[in-house]
């Protein structure tokens, strides 16, 4: 079972470093990471295996706002995309 | 793997064009909670409907916080309640005093089924529901009634149709002070299906399973985006292909919806219904979407054209994505719920008879729409007649919706708040329909071939 991680918002030091902090913390393993940064727009998308989550998506998902305030910031299940991108 | 292009798509749909599931609906059979004595009969369908719908929003909110996606409404449909009222006799009142009841208890925010089946005639029940509609609808919050007055296969009851004009009035009229929102709730069918998902129409009919799981899906401002960003010279069959595109990926999402809620509350999965179900958020339009193919303001001419094309697009798109596609399926034009129609309303580009129109192409009828309050019983059989016969004729779901403003004249508005919007009192055609309506009967069930 995986999850996507997306983060956006405006650059600054240290995001990926706090994202792959709080996703151990939560026990989960990082598979896949692809980021990039335009002007000062920082977009990453992460994809974790969740089958030794220690959490929910949910609480994970507010664990990542926390540490990174102002940033929009979503953790969904991997089925959603699957679902609606592959036939 | 998965592409980021694809996961920021859906994303940005999600967080900026209002991609959301419309509404999960439990459909509940009560033909098992039937019973001679009416408090008895209200005591069954209290306990099935809680026992079988307890776990319905918290697993709702559960697949929301999986997989990110809103899931706006969480309702309840339940067999049409005149086959109750007609085993137990009494006031059918009880029976929606008791629907809303359980509909709080277990936290959703409507229930349909306040209903009677009256296609070619009235059955026990049916006469004393249809009659109590103006009561239960005025002392209930949460309770929806439906009635079916048409079918194809039927013919329609023009009995059914003249009691229903007065039925609504009466209903506007009980709930004056609150805007007339009874009306908002009452909703006169031809051809109801009986597998529908979207309130107020729901019920859950009398061929269907015990329990199941319905989802209706929405998306009019992802449809819409996806057009903005075409070439403006692209050709109507890239359009309509670029509808279809986005119809199939929302519908996908709504199929993972209902398999998700179908796994987590034991019941079997029914349908998923293919709507395009706007709402008065800017940017969750249908007739901005019109908009976007072309027209100067949705109810210019060409309005019926692209409303076609859209309609049929969002089935054949939607189609290959589920196993199981039923309820109304296609475009909803609700005015009040629907920013565009809205400002189309107040504009005067958009009349009652261009609605009509409409309705031939799209997959309801006359919805959400804010008559005079003067406005004469029998005015409003005539409304429900053409509508019906629209329905018959065509072999589809049309229906009406029609809010008596009590009070108020052309130009003033009524505002619901919430997902039913506002919307201003369009003129009507007060000619008087009175003898046809006086002369009662059955109009015969259409002949099927020679289709000119």
């Amino acid at each position: 079972m995986k999850a996507v991680v997306s983060v956006i918002g405006r650059d600054m030091v240290g995001i990926l470093a706090k994202v792959s902090t709080v996703c151990a913390e939560a026990n989960t393993n990082v598979i896949e990471v692809s980021q990039s940064v335009m002007q000062d727009l920082f977009a990453m998308v992460m994809i974790i295996d969740i089958a030794q989550i220690n959490c929910q998506l949910e609480t994970l998902q507010a664990r990542l706002q926390e540490r990174l305030e102002g940033m929009t910031i979503h953790v969904m299940h991997e089925d959603i995309f699957n679902s609606m991108h592959r036939i | 793997m998965i592409n980021t292009n694809d996961i920021l798509e859906t994303i940005r749909m999600i967080q900026d064009e209002n991609l959301d599931v419309r509404t999960t609906t439990m459909g509940i059979s009560l033909l098992d909670c039937a019973d001679a004595d009416i408090d008895k009969a209200c005591e069954k369908v209290y306990e099935k409907i809680v026992r079988k719908a307890g776990n319905l929003v918290a697993v709702g909110e559960s697949i929301e916080k999986k997989y990110g996606i809103p899931i706006v409404n969480k309702r309840v449909s339940v067999t049409p309640i005149a086959m109750l009222a007609g085993i137990s006799g009494g006031d059918p009142v009880k029976y929606a005093r008791t629907l809303d009841k359980a509909a709080r208890t277990i936290g959703i925010n409507f229930i349909g089924g306040y209903s009677a089946l009256t296609q070619k005639g009235f059955s026990a029940g049916d006469e004393a529901l249809i009659a109590s509609i103006p009561q239960a609808l005025s002392e209930t919050e949460l309770v929806c009634a439906s009635v079916n007055i048409g079918s194809t296969k039927a013919g329609i009851n023009m009995d059914a149709v003249r009691t229903m004009g007065s039925i609504v009035r009466r209903t506007a009229e009980l709930t004056s002070d609150r805007q007339c929102i009874g009306a908002a709730k009452l909703v006169i069918f031809c051809n109801a299906p009986e597998d529908n998902p979207f309130m107020a129409g729901a019920f859950h009919g009398p061929g269907e399973p015990d329990c199941v799981i319905n989802v209706g899906v929405s998306g009019p401002g992802v449809v819409r985006a996806a057009l903005a960003k075409m070439d403006d010279t692209a050709d109507l069959s890239a359009v309509s292909d670029m509808i279809k595109r986005t119809a199939f990926k929302v519908t996908r999402m709504g199929q993972l919806v209902g398999t998700e809620a179908s796994k987590a509350l034991g019941v079997p999965f029914g349908i998923v219904d293919l709507s395009l179900a706007p709402t008065p958020a800017v940017g969750d339009s249908v007739a901005y979407i019109l908009e976007e193919i072309g027209l100067e303001q949705c109810g210019a001419c060409g309005t019926t054209a692209a409303l076609a094309m859209l309609n049929d697009a969002v089935k054949k798109g939607g189609l290959m994505a589920s196993s199981n596609v039923g309820g109304l399926s296609g475009a909803f034009i609700p005015v009040t719920e629907d920013a565009g129609m809205i400002a189309a309303a107040r504009s005067g580009a958009l009349s009652i008879e261009k609605l009509e129109a409409m309705t031939a192409v799209c997959s309801v009828g006359l919805d959400m729409i804010v008559i005079p309050g003067d406005t004469p019983a029998d005015v409003i059989s005539g409304i429900i007649a053409d509508e019906a016969a629209i329905g018959m004729i065509n072999s589809k779901t049309t229906a009406v919706r029609v809010i008596p403003a009590i009070g108020a004249a052309e130009g003033e508005e009524l505002d619901f708040g919430g997902l039913l919007g506002t919307g201003p009192v369009l003129h009507v055609n007060t000619k008087s329909p009175a003898k046809m309506m006086q002369r009662g009967g059955r109009i015969p069930a259409p002949v099927q071939s020679l289709k000119n």
